[in-house]
């Protein structure tokens, strides 16, 4: 259709500018559809940036932010001096990993189970099951864990008693939060990782199995043989796109679970919880803002690193 | 096509005769999977049970899955006191608006990117993914919100940050690309401009997608405690939605146990109870557990098809 119409320039940036004229002249529809998006992601994701000046300002609230002295580095200086810098470094990272490797075991595992489970009412009411958790936010999760774990009455608790062991003080022992978070984030989330490796699964050749089958090959080597060689530029997919929001740390779950309980804090404060305590309790918006940038520019140098390895790798499972 | 498949594939494992070994592993699979299953849905069952428990039987027992001593004293309490009702219109309300807003957003600019003829797509999509990748993270938007467009303490904040997400429009865009587009083009040619096309002819046949990101949109407002915790003080409370009264109450409860035992004794009467806790969760997650079951033939179906690239 477009054929009879101006070819495309090869120049980039000139290209861009003619191909949004083009679309102006000859999809004008298209454009409006898509403008409330553009609008949208220039205030909400776009403009945010500016206010990233922040982390090199001395922010006074007299002042405002844009006549607030600059300071350089300071901020940073004062962040990566502290010994906080490697503790939620460290906190993110290695939850994050602890997330990342379980999640990934325990989905695939999922996956496999419901794929070689042969009755279809009982694979149905099990995926819906194993899925649910995740719609579930996290406050609705820490109120039944605080129910769950509490030393005197949690239904945990009372069952450890009823085994002989002695009572955990889950809420006062920071040592069991990385297994516990675990515990629970891959609660949370499996089931609903699990859907893409099924899917890979359900998408993979039936004759191959059929002819492993009639070779003689048992289910298990079916498994270990065809399955999971097949799955692994999946998992090696998802994988790397988990690395690349490794310095993100789950918010929504540490902060509901731990909440003000320093106790706790040293195996749970992430950079995310970090910063937003910083924010909201001793109001630091200079150097709050600071180990936010760090974040976010940690975090988009280990996408581009760990794409560049895709590439590498497996050029087709690259993301750009 | 997927469902022929599926049935294809049981077949044919049901021919080939299973070995002592395979049996093991049926059962084996059987077993991890209901185990799994039960441990995801005890919590639920736990919270139900002791929303219809009497608070004496909770606080001599705990929780427990089947109510010792029924009654309903907690959702009466629930929905008379104060803050619930109108947690719940706001929940409801945000929710319904906002998941309209963001599906009207979503799948015009997702539509527009799988228009082949559509000469900025390319960027279009470079645009929208790279706030994926890069983004100014909580300080810099807090700052944006508070500083600049003043929304703190208004209903907006919960509604105007959340109307788009990339990965969604990224995931819309994919299922717009399965469709064929030789079905636009026929419209075209019969007069009809992009937005007729976009709601007559590709939303109908799309239901899976628009089930699937409707789904995660709607979660995303449902599930919001965030922004209120962040934006809203509390001489805003008619703006609180649901997930942060729950925070509420967990503050609340863990503020009890952080204190000396004599102290707990003189605040433990603004305590909520235990049962009204569990009555609490019960209906903040009512809707999406009704729900579900009719959502999730589609989502699973609608997630498969997106293995989203930028």
């Amino acid at each position: 259709m477009s054929k009879s119409r101006k070819k495309m320039p090869k120049k980039k940036g000139e290209g861009v500018l003619r191909g949004l004229a083009y679309d102006i002249r000859y999809n004008p529809y298209l454009c409006i559809m898509a403008l409330p998006a553009v609008i949208w992601f220039c205030i909400f994701s776009y403009a945010p940036l500016v206010y990233l000046v922040a982390a090199f300002k001395k922010y006074s609230a007299v002042k405002g932010l844009w006549g607030s002295d600059w300071v350089g580095l300071k901020n940073f200086e004062a962040f990566f001096g502290s010994k906080s810098f490697y503790t939620v470094t460290y906190n993110t990272l290695y939850l994050n990993l602890l997330f990342i490797l379980s999640g990934m075991v325990v989905s695939i595992f999922i996956a496999i189970a419901l794929s070689e489970v042969s009755s279809k009412w009982f694979k149905k009411i099990t995926q819906s099951v194993v899925i649910l958790p995740h719609f579930i936010s996290w406050t609705v999760v820490a109120l039944l864990c605080e129910a769950l774990l509490k030393t005197s009455n949690g239904f945990i608790n009372n069952v450890i008693s009823a085994l002989g062991f002695e009572r955990i003080n889950f809420y006062q022992n920071a040592d069991v939060w990385p297994a516990l978070l675990t515990f629970l984030k891959v609660w949370q989330g499996a089931g609903y990782g699990s859907i893409v490796y099924l899917a890979t699964i359900t998408g993979l050749d039936q004759e191959m199995y059929e002819a492993a089958r009639v070779d003689g090959a048992t289910r298990g080597q079916c498994i270990r043989y065809l399955t999971l060689p097949l799955l692994k530029s999946t998992a090696i997919m998802l994988f790397i796109m988990n690395i690349g929001k490794i310095f993100n740390g789950d918010f929504g779950m540490i902060y509901n679970l731990v909440l003000n309980n320093t106790m706790l804090y040293r195996t749970t404060n992430v950079i995310d919880t970090y910063v937003y305590r910083m924010l909201v309790e001793s109001s630091n918006i200079g150097q709050s803002s600071a180990v936010s940038l760090y974040q976010s520019i940690m975090g988009f140098c280990i996408v581009l690193a760990t794409n560049a390895l895709t590439r590498k790798l497996d050029p087709d499972s690259a993301l750009f | 096509m997927a469902k022929k498949n599926k049935e294809y594939t049981y077949d044919a494992k049901k021919h080939i005769k299973m070995t002592g070994s395979d049996r093991v592993m049926n059962m084996g699979f059987y077993l991890f999977i209901t185990i799994f299953s039960v441990i995801c849905l005890i919590p639920f069952l736990l919270v139900v049970g002791s929303s219809f428990t009497a608070e004496k039987a909770l606080t001599m027992n705990g929780y427990n899955i089947w109510p010792s001593e029924f009654s309903l004293d907690a959702y009466k309490l629930v929905f008379v006191s104060g803050d619930i009702p109108q947690a719940y219109l706001v929940t409801v309300g945000t929710t319904l608006v906002g998941t309209f807003v963001s599906m009207v957003f979503t799948c015009g600019a997702a539509y527009a990117m799988s228009v082949k003829n559509f000469k900025s797509r390319g960027v279009l999509a470079l645009f929208i993914y790279f706030t994926m990748l890069f983004n100014g993270g909580l300080v810099a938007n807090y700052l944006l919100i508070t500083k600049f467009l003043h929304l703190q303490n208004t209903i907006l904040v919960l509604l105007l940050p959340c109307f788009c997400n990339a990965w969604n429009i990224l995931l819309m865009r994919n299922f717009f690309n399965g469709i064929p587009a030789s079905l636009a083009e026929s419209a075209k040619i019969d007069g009809a401009n992009d937005i007729v096309i976009l709601i007559r002819i590709i939303l109908p046949i799309s239901l899976p997608g628009i089930a699937t990101i409707g789904l995660f949109y709607a979660l995303t407002y449902w599930n919001e405690w965030y922004k209120c915790m962040l934006y809203i003080d509390s001489n805003h409370k008619q703006y609180y939605t649901l997930q942060y009264l729950i925070q509420q109450i967990l503050r609340q409860v863990n503020y009890a146990a952080n204190q000396p035992a004599e102290a707990v004794g003189l605040n433990s009467l603004t305590l909520p109870t235990y049962a009204y806790r569990m009555a609490t969760i019960v209906v903040a997650i009512g809707p999406i557990i009704l729900l579900y079951p009719f959502l999730q033939k589609y989502f699973v179906q609608g997630l498969t098809v997106g293995s989203v690239k930028g």
